[in-house]
Protein backbone atom coordinates (compact mmCIF):
# COMPACT_ATOMS: atom_id res chain seq x y z
CA UNK A 1 0.00 0.00 0.00
CA UNK A 2 1.17 3.53 -0.77
CA UNK A 3 0.18 6.78 0.83
CA UNK A 4 -0.01 10.08 -0.99
CA UNK A 5 0.19 13.19 1.17
CA UNK A 6 -0.98 16.29 -0.63
CA UNK A 7 -0.62 19.84 0.59
CA UNK A 8 -2.82 22.35 -1.22
CA UNK A 9 -1.95 26.01 -0.90
CA UNK A 10 -3.02 29.25 -2.49
CA UNK A 11 -0.98 30.45 -5.44
CA UNK A 12 1.40 33.22 -4.42
CA UNK A 13 -0.59 35.76 -6.47
CA UNK A 14 -3.70 35.20 -4.40
CA UNK A 15 -4.37 37.11 -1.19
CA UNK A 16 -4.18 34.75 1.80
CA UNK A 17 -6.65 36.66 3.95
CA UNK A 18 -7.12 33.74 6.31
CA UNK A 19 -3.34 33.55 6.78
CA UNK A 20 -3.21 37.25 7.59
CA UNK A 21 -6.01 36.96 10.13
CA UNK A 22 -4.33 34.02 11.84
CA UNK A 23 -1.02 35.90 11.88
CA UNK A 24 -2.68 38.87 13.60
CA UNK A 25 -4.27 36.54 16.11
CA UNK A 26 -0.90 34.92 16.90
CA UNK A 27 0.60 38.37 17.42
CA UNK A 28 -2.29 39.27 19.72
CA UNK A 29 -1.42 36.19 21.76
CA UNK A 30 2.15 37.42 22.08
CA UNK A 31 3.84 35.29 19.42
CA UNK A 32 5.69 38.19 17.83
CA UNK A 33 8.21 36.02 16.03
CA UNK A 34 5.67 34.93 13.41
CA UNK A 35 6.33 36.87 10.24
CA UNK A 36 3.89 35.21 7.87
CA UNK A 37 1.20 32.53 7.92
CA UNK A 38 0.13 30.41 4.95
CA UNK A 39 -3.08 28.47 5.38
CA UNK A 40 -3.66 25.40 3.23
CA UNK A 41 -5.42 22.07 3.02
CA UNK A 42 -4.06 18.62 3.65
CA UNK A 43 -5.30 15.49 1.90
CA UNK A 44 -4.00 12.01 2.57
CA UNK A 45 -4.82 9.21 0.11
CA UNK A 46 -4.34 5.53 0.94
CA UNK A 47 -3.72 3.81 -2.37
CA UNK A 48 -3.93 0.14 -3.27
CA UNK A 49 -0.73 -1.39 -4.61
CA UNK A 50 -0.29 -1.07 -8.33
CA UNK A 51 1.47 1.07 -10.90
CA UNK A 52 3.54 4.09 -9.98
CA UNK A 53 0.87 6.26 -8.34
CA UNK A 54 2.26 9.74 -8.97
CA UNK A 55 0.65 10.40 -12.40
CA UNK A 56 -2.76 9.36 -11.09
CA UNK A 57 -2.37 11.49 -7.97
CA UNK A 58 -1.34 14.48 -10.07
CA UNK A 59 -4.47 13.98 -12.18
CA UNK A 60 -6.60 13.78 -9.02
CA UNK A 61 -5.13 17.08 -7.91
CA UNK A 62 -5.70 18.90 -11.18
CA UNK A 63 -9.20 17.48 -11.71
CA UNK A 64 -10.70 17.68 -8.25
CA UNK A 65 -8.57 18.15 -5.18
CA UNK A 66 -7.19 21.56 -6.13
CA UNK A 67 -8.58 24.31 -8.31
CA UNK A 68 -5.68 25.25 -10.59
CA UNK A 69 -7.05 28.77 -10.98
CA UNK A 70 -5.94 29.66 -7.47
CA UNK A 71 -4.32 26.63 -5.81
CA UNK A 72 -1.00 24.78 -6.02
CA UNK A 73 -0.35 21.20 -4.95
CA UNK A 74 2.65 19.55 -3.34
CA UNK A 75 2.58 15.75 -3.52
CA UNK A 76 4.60 13.30 -1.42
CA UNK A 77 4.29 9.59 -2.10
CA UNK A 78 5.35 7.28 0.70
CA UNK A 79 4.60 3.98 2.40
CA UNK B 1 -40.61 30.33 -21.19
CA UNK B 2 -40.04 27.06 -19.46
CA UNK B 3 -37.47 27.25 -16.65
CA UNK B 4 -35.57 24.45 -14.98
CA UNK B 5 -34.26 25.18 -11.47
CA UNK B 6 -31.45 22.74 -10.70
CA UNK B 7 -31.39 21.31 -7.18
CA UNK B 8 -28.25 19.69 -5.78
CA UNK B 9 -28.41 18.26 -2.26
CA UNK B 10 -27.85 21.23 0.04
CA UNK B 11 -29.32 23.89 -2.24
CA UNK B 12 -31.79 26.06 -0.30
CA UNK B 13 -32.83 28.91 -2.61
CA UNK B 14 -34.71 26.70 -5.05
CA UNK B 15 -38.16 27.44 -3.68
CA UNK B 16 -37.64 31.21 -3.58
CA UNK B 17 -36.44 31.07 -7.16
CA UNK B 18 -39.40 28.94 -8.21
CA UNK B 19 -41.79 31.31 -6.43
CA UNK B 20 -40.52 34.35 -8.33
CA UNK B 21 -40.58 32.55 -11.68
CA UNK B 22 -44.10 31.15 -11.23
CA UNK B 23 -45.96 33.58 -8.97
CA UNK B 24 -44.31 36.89 -9.80
CA UNK B 25 -43.35 36.35 -13.46
CA UNK B 26 -46.05 33.83 -14.40
CA UNK B 27 -43.58 31.44 -16.06
CA UNK B 28 -43.58 27.67 -16.39
CA UNK B 29 -40.92 26.39 -14.05
CA UNK B 30 -40.05 23.25 -12.15
CA UNK B 31 -37.36 21.91 -9.91
CA UNK B 32 -34.81 19.57 -11.49
CA UNK B 33 -33.10 17.07 -9.18
CA UNK B 34 -29.36 16.79 -9.80
CA UNK B 35 -29.67 13.20 -11.06
CA UNK B 36 -31.81 14.14 -14.07
CA UNK B 37 -29.93 13.96 -17.35
CA UNK B 38 -32.41 15.32 -19.94
CA UNK B 39 -33.06 19.04 -20.00
CA UNK B 40 -34.33 19.52 -23.55
CA UNK B 41 -37.77 20.63 -22.32
CA UNK B 42 -36.35 23.83 -20.81
CA UNK B 43 -35.73 27.18 -22.47
CA UNK B 44 -33.57 28.45 -19.64
CA UNK B 45 -31.87 26.99 -16.57
CA UNK B 46 -31.20 28.53 -13.20
CA UNK B 47 -28.70 27.16 -10.70
CA UNK B 48 -29.94 28.67 -7.43
CA UNK B 49 -28.15 29.50 -4.20
CA UNK B 50 -27.41 27.32 -1.22
CA UNK B 51 -24.69 24.94 -0.08
CA UNK B 52 -24.60 22.22 -2.72
CA UNK B 53 -22.90 19.13 -1.26
CA UNK B 54 -22.17 21.13 1.86
CA UNK B 55 -19.59 23.20 -0.05
CA UNK B 56 -17.25 20.32 0.77
CA UNK B 57 -13.66 20.64 -0.58
CA UNK B 58 -14.57 23.95 -2.30
CA UNK B 59 -17.94 25.56 -2.97
CA UNK B 60 -19.34 23.96 -6.11
CA UNK B 61 -16.46 21.50 -6.40
CA UNK B 62 -18.54 18.35 -5.94
CA UNK B 63 -21.74 19.58 -7.57
CA UNK B 64 -20.09 19.85 -10.96
CA UNK B 65 -19.84 16.06 -11.08
CA UNK B 66 -23.58 15.59 -10.62
CA UNK B 67 -25.23 13.77 -13.54
CA UNK B 68 -27.24 16.88 -14.46
CA UNK B 69 -24.17 18.98 -15.22
CA UNK B 70 -23.45 17.32 -18.55
CA UNK B 71 -26.96 18.30 -19.65
CA UNK B 72 -26.42 21.83 -18.31
CA UNK B 73 -23.27 22.05 -20.41
CA UNK B 74 -25.14 20.80 -23.53
CA UNK B 75 -27.95 23.28 -22.87
CA UNK B 76 -25.45 26.16 -22.85
CA UNK B 77 -23.67 24.82 -25.94
CA UNK B 78 -27.02 24.84 -27.75
CA UNK B 79 -27.15 28.56 -27.05
CA UNK B 80 -29.83 28.49 -24.36
CA UNK B 81 -29.35 30.66 -21.28
CA UNK B 82 -28.01 29.46 -17.94
CA UNK B 83 -28.06 31.69 -14.86
CA UNK B 84 -26.06 30.81 -11.74
CA UNK B 85 -27.00 32.63 -8.53
CA UNK B 86 -24.53 32.63 -5.62
CA UNK B 87 -23.76 28.92 -5.07
CA UNK B 88 -24.98 28.36 -8.62
CA UNK B 89 -22.33 30.81 -9.81
CA UNK B 90 -19.74 28.85 -7.83
CA UNK B 91 -20.85 25.59 -9.48
CA UNK B 92 -20.59 27.15 -12.96
CA UNK B 93 -17.08 28.43 -12.15
CA UNK B 94 -15.91 25.02 -10.93
CA UNK B 95 -17.49 23.41 -14.00
CA UNK B 96 -15.55 25.75 -16.26
CA UNK B 97 -18.70 27.24 -17.79
CA UNK B 98 -17.58 30.61 -16.47
CA UNK B 99 -13.97 31.82 -16.08
CA UNK B 100 -12.24 32.37 -12.75
CA UNK B 101 -12.92 31.13 -9.25
CA UNK B 102 -14.48 32.13 -5.93
CA UNK B 103 -12.43 32.50 -2.79
CA UNK B 104 -13.39 33.02 0.82
CA UNK B 105 -14.50 36.57 1.64
CA UNK B 106 -11.44 38.70 2.33
CA UNK B 107 -12.84 39.70 5.74
CA UNK B 108 -13.36 36.01 6.58
CA UNK B 109 -16.98 36.68 7.61
CA UNK B 110 -20.22 35.49 6.08
CA UNK B 111 -21.95 38.66 4.90
CA UNK B 112 -25.69 38.97 4.61
CA UNK B 113 -26.93 42.42 3.59
CA UNK B 114 -28.17 44.46 0.63
CA UNK B 115 -25.55 45.76 -1.77
CA UNK B 116 -25.58 48.22 -4.65
CA UNK B 117 -24.51 46.99 -8.02
CA UNK B 118 -23.55 48.98 -11.07
CA UNK B 119 -24.43 47.60 -14.48
CA UNK B 120 -21.23 47.55 -16.53
CA UNK B 121 -22.31 46.31 -19.95
CA UNK B 122 -25.31 45.89 -22.19
CA UNK B 123 -26.60 42.37 -22.31
CA UNK B 124 -29.65 41.31 -24.32
CA UNK B 125 -30.19 38.04 -22.45
CA UNK B 126 -29.81 38.88 -18.78
CA UNK B 127 -29.85 42.67 -18.55
CA UNK B 128 -32.16 43.70 -21.38
CA UNK B 129 -33.94 46.12 -19.02
CA UNK B 130 -30.72 47.77 -17.90
CA UNK B 131 -28.20 50.21 -19.31
CA UNK B 132 -24.57 50.59 -18.28
CA UNK B 133 -24.45 52.87 -15.26
CA UNK B 134 -27.80 51.72 -13.85
CA UNK B 135 -27.73 50.94 -10.14
CA UNK B 136 -29.45 47.88 -8.72
CA UNK B 137 -30.01 46.91 -5.08
CA UNK B 138 -29.99 43.21 -4.14
CA UNK B 139 -28.97 41.24 -1.08
CA UNK B 140 -25.86 39.12 -0.80
CA UNK B 141 -25.52 36.23 1.61
CA UNK B 142 -22.21 34.45 1.26
CA UNK B 143 -18.96 33.47 2.88
CA UNK B 144 -17.09 32.71 -0.35
CA UNK B 145 -17.86 35.54 -2.72
CA UNK B 146 -14.41 36.91 -3.44
CA UNK B 147 -14.08 36.62 -7.22
CA UNK B 148 -10.61 35.86 -8.55
CA UNK B 149 -9.03 35.25 -11.93
CA UNK B 150 -5.57 35.74 -13.37
CA UNK B 151 -4.53 38.89 -15.21
CA UNK B 152 -4.94 37.40 -18.66
CA UNK B 153 -8.48 36.22 -17.94
CA UNK B 154 -9.37 39.60 -16.48
CA UNK B 155 -8.06 41.39 -19.58
CA UNK B 156 -10.02 39.04 -21.86
CA UNK B 157 -13.21 39.58 -19.86
CA UNK B 158 -12.83 43.33 -19.87
CA UNK B 159 -12.10 43.30 -23.59
CA UNK B 160 -15.10 41.11 -24.28
CA UNK B 161 -17.55 43.03 -22.10
CA UNK B 162 -18.02 39.98 -19.89
CA UNK B 163 -18.05 41.87 -16.62
CA UNK B 164 -21.74 42.65 -16.07
CA UNK B 165 -22.08 43.86 -12.47
CA UNK B 166 -19.72 45.49 -9.97
CA UNK B 167 -20.25 46.32 -6.30
CA UNK B 168 -20.56 50.07 -5.88
CA UNK B 169 -21.64 52.67 -3.33
CA UNK B 170 -24.93 54.54 -3.27
CA UNK B 171 -23.54 57.06 -5.74
CA UNK B 172 -22.47 54.35 -8.16
CA UNK B 173 -18.76 54.64 -7.43
CA UNK B 174 -16.82 51.37 -7.61
CA UNK B 175 -14.57 51.72 -4.57
CA UNK B 176 -12.85 49.33 -2.18
CA UNK B 177 -15.12 50.59 0.61
CA UNK B 178 -18.07 49.41 -1.47
CA UNK B 179 -16.51 45.98 -1.99
CA UNK B 180 -18.03 43.60 0.56
CA UNK B 181 -15.81 40.60 -0.04
CA UNK B 182 -12.53 41.58 -1.72
CA UNK B 183 -13.60 40.55 -5.23
CA UNK B 184 -11.13 41.47 -7.95
CA UNK B 185 -12.27 44.73 -9.48
CA UNK B 186 -15.43 44.65 -7.32
CA UNK B 187 -16.78 42.03 -9.72
CA UNK B 188 -20.24 40.79 -8.67
CA UNK B 189 -21.51 39.25 -11.90
CA UNK B 190 -20.02 38.02 -15.18
CA UNK B 191 -21.05 36.25 -18.33
CA UNK B 192 -19.32 33.69 -20.48
CA UNK B 193 -17.57 34.57 -23.73
CA UNK B 194 -20.56 33.01 -25.52
CA UNK B 195 -22.88 35.37 -23.68
CA UNK B 196 -25.30 32.59 -22.79
CA UNK B 197 -24.11 31.84 -19.26
CA UNK B 198 -24.23 34.36 -16.44
CA UNK B 199 -23.22 34.13 -12.81
CA UNK B 200 -23.75 36.61 -10.00
CA UNK B 201 -23.24 36.42 -6.26
CA UNK B 202 -26.19 38.66 -5.23
CA UNK B 203 -29.68 37.16 -5.06
CA UNK B 204 -32.12 38.58 -7.62
CA UNK B 205 -34.81 36.16 -6.41
CA UNK B 206 -34.66 37.90 -3.00
CA UNK B 207 -35.16 41.27 -4.66
CA UNK B 208 -38.18 40.55 -6.83
CA UNK B 209 -40.98 41.90 -4.65
CA UNK B 210 -40.96 45.49 -3.42
CA UNK B 211 -42.47 44.33 -0.13
CA UNK B 212 -39.17 42.58 0.62
CA UNK B 213 -37.11 45.70 0.08
CA UNK B 214 -36.25 45.82 -3.59
CA UNK B 215 -37.58 44.49 -6.86
CA UNK B 216 -34.46 45.32 -8.88
CA UNK B 217 -33.82 41.61 -9.20
CA UNK B 218 -36.90 41.39 -11.41
CA UNK B 219 -35.10 43.42 -14.06
CA UNK B 220 -32.66 40.55 -14.44
CA UNK B 221 -35.12 37.66 -14.15
CA UNK B 222 -37.73 39.28 -16.37
CA UNK B 223 -35.08 39.96 -19.00
CA UNK B 224 -34.38 36.24 -19.03
CA UNK B 225 -38.06 35.46 -19.65
CA UNK B 226 -37.92 37.45 -22.86
CA UNK B 227 -34.59 36.17 -24.11
CA UNK B 228 -34.72 34.68 -27.56
CA UNK B 229 -33.71 31.04 -27.41
CA UNK B 230 -32.66 28.84 -30.30
CA UNK B 231 -34.65 25.70 -30.96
Amino acid sequence: MATARITITLKPTVLDAQGEVVCSALHALGFESVERVHMGKFVELELADGDEPRPAVEAMCSELLANPVFEDCRIEIGE
Amino acid sequence: MNFGVIVFPGVNCDLDTLHVLREVLGQEARLVWHRETRLEEFDALILPGGFAHGDYLRAGAIARFSPVMEAVRRHAERGRPVLGICNGFQVLLEAGLLPGAMLRNAGQRFICRPVRLRVEATDPTFLAECRPGDLLTMPIAHGEGCYYCDERTLAEMEHGGQILLRYCDAAGRVTSAANPNGSLGNIAGIRSASGRVMGLMPHPERASEALLGSDDGLRLLRSLTQALTPA
